[in-house]
């Protein structure tokens, strides 16, 4: 049989190459000054529905919630293997913390619907969360392994999957359909130059309004597989109370920028002594007890 | 994140710049490849836009993945059991993530799984791929075979091989040197005869053969019984079997990374490849001068990689209270190092582009006979101008590697010779360059006859009248090509008035001249389209007509005592 997997992507400003002015005053993130990228883990994700799919057979389709040129993280993800991409994208969205976000995400899920798998990176590198696959799962009451490796098998309507746990691993089986979180425990294959050229000409509908003639722009597209699908807040039937700033319960009171002087970290020998040594200290300043 | 290719604004530049309008158009049919492909180009921009986000791919691949791997390929290379050669665990990961990327058939018809690349876009990526690994070039390039069999073979070949080779699943070598025929492959010995079956058999030794462990082998051979020259080889194409026997691996003094074999031919069936006796006049010189390009483009690599080492090891280096880069002597190197680099890649792509269009109004000739006759005089005078410029192209890309990677260790001091750091790998690698496919002595001997003749005065004289060129720098341009001339007719009256050994005494003197002149003159037009480049531009020039003038002095000398009395001299 052949699987529909969908992989949940995410454009982030690359906050591991940080330039000099990467925050603003009021110590939120500039995402002008940042190059937008694939979100690392997310392509983990995706490497694993594309090994799927070279093992089992498999349509894997890439979604995204995020800004009209959040498209071009949907580009990428077509020129390395994905066969179908959605944006989601719609000013109602905007403002959206863990919650609304996946919510958003989940009644995209519903859209695309029929499937087998969802992936998500673990977390994203510009809020390090790992709340939204988790949350996801919840709301389509599906069965979830965190910190996926890899999968050892998936076979009819079942998955074996290996997940990190401190200090070594796990092998999980789970029913299907199912939802995963992945961490970085593979290699991301390149993009592929066939792909490449073929797909850098997809576009969404709003990309394809831009075109001296939009129709038969999109007409072409449509006759050659490279639209990406674009849905709004009422094409996926979100509540528009539980999405974008409206649906987002958490508000950021103030953020801090933390660096730590040499002060204020110690190193603790590893031995039994060190340990011991530490806790009393520990107990001394009532951090314990 | 490592990029080649975005790190290197002189590679960038010269993709940007280099005018293949033609060529692509030429390659894609006017574009009508893109109503069968959905990823051909739809014209020159689209096709430019993919060249580019392609080079990138490999940029990313090479700078990310391969080049880390490099020193333990080094270190480790292939294993050699039981007959049986087994590439090193991080080789293989490098050719598969190549695979994954979809450049192993680069220059390949898309009816056979390739992406019809021009040579240019090629080399750009062989660069790549050897300033990373310099072995792993010599794997990745032995696409010039699949390009051969395209060329050469049958319809019915073609289709059986060229896929494979194409998606990456097969790999190839070229055998051609034997024990006793290195640069003088007209006395190639082995022998192929045809059994009492119809079907040719291969039988002799072939030796230095690179990734000789292939499974598909195209082989110089002799199949024309009792012939001694060039007239009696054919080209064969045969695959890995029994009878073909590995019977050594070399060890060497670089390119660890791939296998360099000695083979056996017992009794090895075998397929000609295009006609009987072409093998060496025609096949193995197209073969060849293909490889010389790549081999160019390998040497370009490593000189960029030694480059770069050097330059990073004298701005962190700090003696005197001062990095080393601050002083005299060091940044002289560094700036004389970077200006070669520049000169070679200038020279690379100039001549890929005479090459590919050579290649592209040769195709349009062969397929349409009734052609203009301004087709046919494209098409001769690339011929022309691919004859002299591929072999000036590896002349000057292999020696120029040698010298980055000897003054890469250099400037490494002590610690250079250390295997703790690349620079020795570089220095390694860079010395095969300048032997295989032809040493720089033949490349010399393969050049000087277009020189005396002239090639390449149409381009001169578009440049030389191009009145956007810095003047003052045209001038001293202008003043070497005088002499140059000059010191052309002089080689001529002396070998035909006096010894005819002068002209091949003073060849190479000659064709590095001719460089000179060609070069300054190809870096003088492009720092007329970005300022930032005059520097490098008015380096070379500068530094140019010093050893101009040297070679011309020598050659003016009309001096004939090394041809008199050598031999005194070395046995003395």
């Amino acid at each position: 049989m052949s699987y529909t997997i969908i992989v949940f992507v995410k454009q982030v400003p690359d906050t591991q190459n940080i330039s000099g002015d990467a925050m603003k005053p009021d110590g939120t993130v500039n995402r002008q000054a940042l190059p937008a990228i694939f979100n690392p883990e997310d392509l983990n994700a995706l490497e694993l529905a594309l090994q799927l799919k070279d093992r089992y057979g498999a349509k894997v389709v890439a979604a995204t919630m995020g800004p009209p040129n959040a498209a071009e993280v949907l580009r990428d993800a077509l020129c390395r293997g994905a066969d179908e991409a959605v944006l989601l994208t719609d000013r109602a969205f905007a403002g959206a913390d863990t919650l609304a976000t996946s919510y958003a995400l989940t009644c995209c899920a519903k859209a695309i619907g029929n499937f087998d798998l969802i992936l998500c990176g673990r977390q994203a590198i510009d809020g390090d969360t790992a709340q939204v696959g988790p949350q996801i799962a919840e709301k389509l009451a599906l069965p979830q392994i965190s910190y996926v490796e890899n999968v050892v098998e998936m076979e009819g309507k079942s998955v074996t999957a290996r997940r990190a746990i401190e200090g070594g691993y796990e092998i999980l089986k789970s029913p299907l359909p199912a939802l995963f979180t992945v961490i970085d425990a593979n290699d991301p294959r390149p993009k592929n130059a066939v792909r490449i050229m073929k797909y850098k000409k997809a576009k969404t509908k709003s990309e394809a309004s831009k075109a001296a003639d939009p129709a038969a722009e999109m007409a072409k597209l449509e006759a050659k597989g490279l639209v990406i699908k674009e849905w709004s807040a009422a094409d996926v039937n979100a509540d528009v109370n539980r999405i974008g700033f409206a649906g987002s319960p958490t508000k950021v009171k103030q953020i801090m920028s933390v660096v730590l002087a040499a002060g204020d970290y110690k190193s603790v020998e590893a031995t039994e002594a060190g340990v011991s040594n530490l806790v009393h200290e520990l107990i001394e300043d009532h951090t314990l007890g | 994140m490592s990029n080649f290719f975005t790190d290197n604004p002189d590679l960038m530049f010269a993709l940007d710049n280099v005018d293949l309008a033609d060529v692509v158009a030429l390659r894609e049919e006017n574009y009508t490849q893109a109503n069968e492909f959905d990823f051909a180009p739809e014209n020159y921009e689209d096709a430019k836009d993919s060249y580019k986000r392609v080079l990138s791919v490999i940029g990313e691949v090479t700078g990310e993945r391969i080049a880390p791997r490099a020193r333990q390929v080094d270190e480790e290379g292939p294993s050699f059991e039981n007959g049986k050669v087994t590439y090193h665990p991080l080789t293989v990961q490098n050719i598969e993530d190549l695979k994954a990327a979809g450049v192993m058939g680069v220059m390949l018809p898309r009816r056979f799984g390739g992406l019809n690349f021009p040579n240019t876009i090629y080399s750009m990526m062989t660069e790549m791929v050897a300033r990373a690994d310099a072995s792993l070039q010599n794997l990745v390039s032995l696409q010039d075979i699949a390009e051969t069999i395209n060329d050469f073979a049958s319809e019915e070949q073609k289709q059986r091989y060229l896929p494979g080779f194409a998606s990456g699943e097969d790999d190839g070598s070229m055998d051609l040197t034997e024990p006793d025929s290195g640069s003088d492959l007209q006395s190639v010995r082995l022998r192929a005869f045809k059994g009492p079956d119809g079907k040719w058999y291969l039988n002799g030794m072939k030796r230095f053969i690179t990734n000789g462990c292939a499974k598909t082998h195209l082989v110089l051979a002799r199949s024309v019984e009792g012939s001694t020259d060039g007239r009696g080889l054919s080209m064969f194409i045969c695959q890995a079997c029994p009878e073909l026997v590995v019977r050594r691996v070399e060890h060497k003094l670089g390119i660890h990374g791939v296998a360099t074999v000695e083979l056996q031919y017992n009794n090895v069936p075998a397929e000609l490849c295009g006609r009987e006796r072409f093998g060496l006049i025609k096949y193995v010189m197209s073969l060849m001068n293909g490889a010389r390009v790549a081999i160019s483009a390998q040497a370009l690599g490593i000189a960029e990689a030694a480059y770069r080492a050097a330059r990073q090891y004298a701005s962190e280096r700090e003696q005197f209270k001062s990095s080393i880069d601050k002083f005299p002597a060091i940044y002289e190197m560094l700036a004389k190092m970077k200006t070669k680099v520049t000169a070679s890649r200038t020279l690379m792509y100039e001549t890929t582009k005479v090459v590919d269009l050579r290649y592209s109004y040769n195709l349009l000739l062969e397929k349409d006979k009734t052609v203009g006759a301004d087709v046919k005089e494209k098409a001769k005078f690339y011929d022309k101008a691919a004859a002299v410029l591929t072999p000036m192209c590896k002349a000057l890309c292999t020696e120029v590697a040698n010298q980055v990677a000897y003054d890469c260790i250099q400037i490494h001091g002590g610690t250079g010779y250390m295997h703790d750091f690349d620079a020795e790998r570089y220095y390694r690698d860079a010395r095969i360059t300048n032997i295989y496919e032809g040493t720089t002595q033949l490349q010399v001997v393969a050049a000087i006859g277009g020189i005396m003749q002239r090639v390449l005065e149409p381009i001169y004289e578009q440049y030389f009248a191009d009145t956007t060129l810095d003047a003052g720098l045209m001038a001293k341009i202008k003043a070497m090509y005088a002499k140059h001339l000059e010191a052309v007719a002089f080689t001529k009256e002396i070998s035909n008035t006096k010894n005819g050994e002068y002209h091949d005494l003073r060849a190479r003197n000659l064709v590095e001249n001719e460089t000179f002149i060609f070069v300054g003159t190809m870096m003088l037009r492009d720092a007329a389209k970005d300022a930032k480049r005059m520097c490098l531009a008015e380096r070379y020039i500068l530094d140019a007509e010093h050893d101009f003038e040297r070679n011309y002095q020598v050659i003016m000398s009309g001096d004939l005592t090394t041809i008199e009395k050598h031999r005194d001299v070395i046995d003395y």
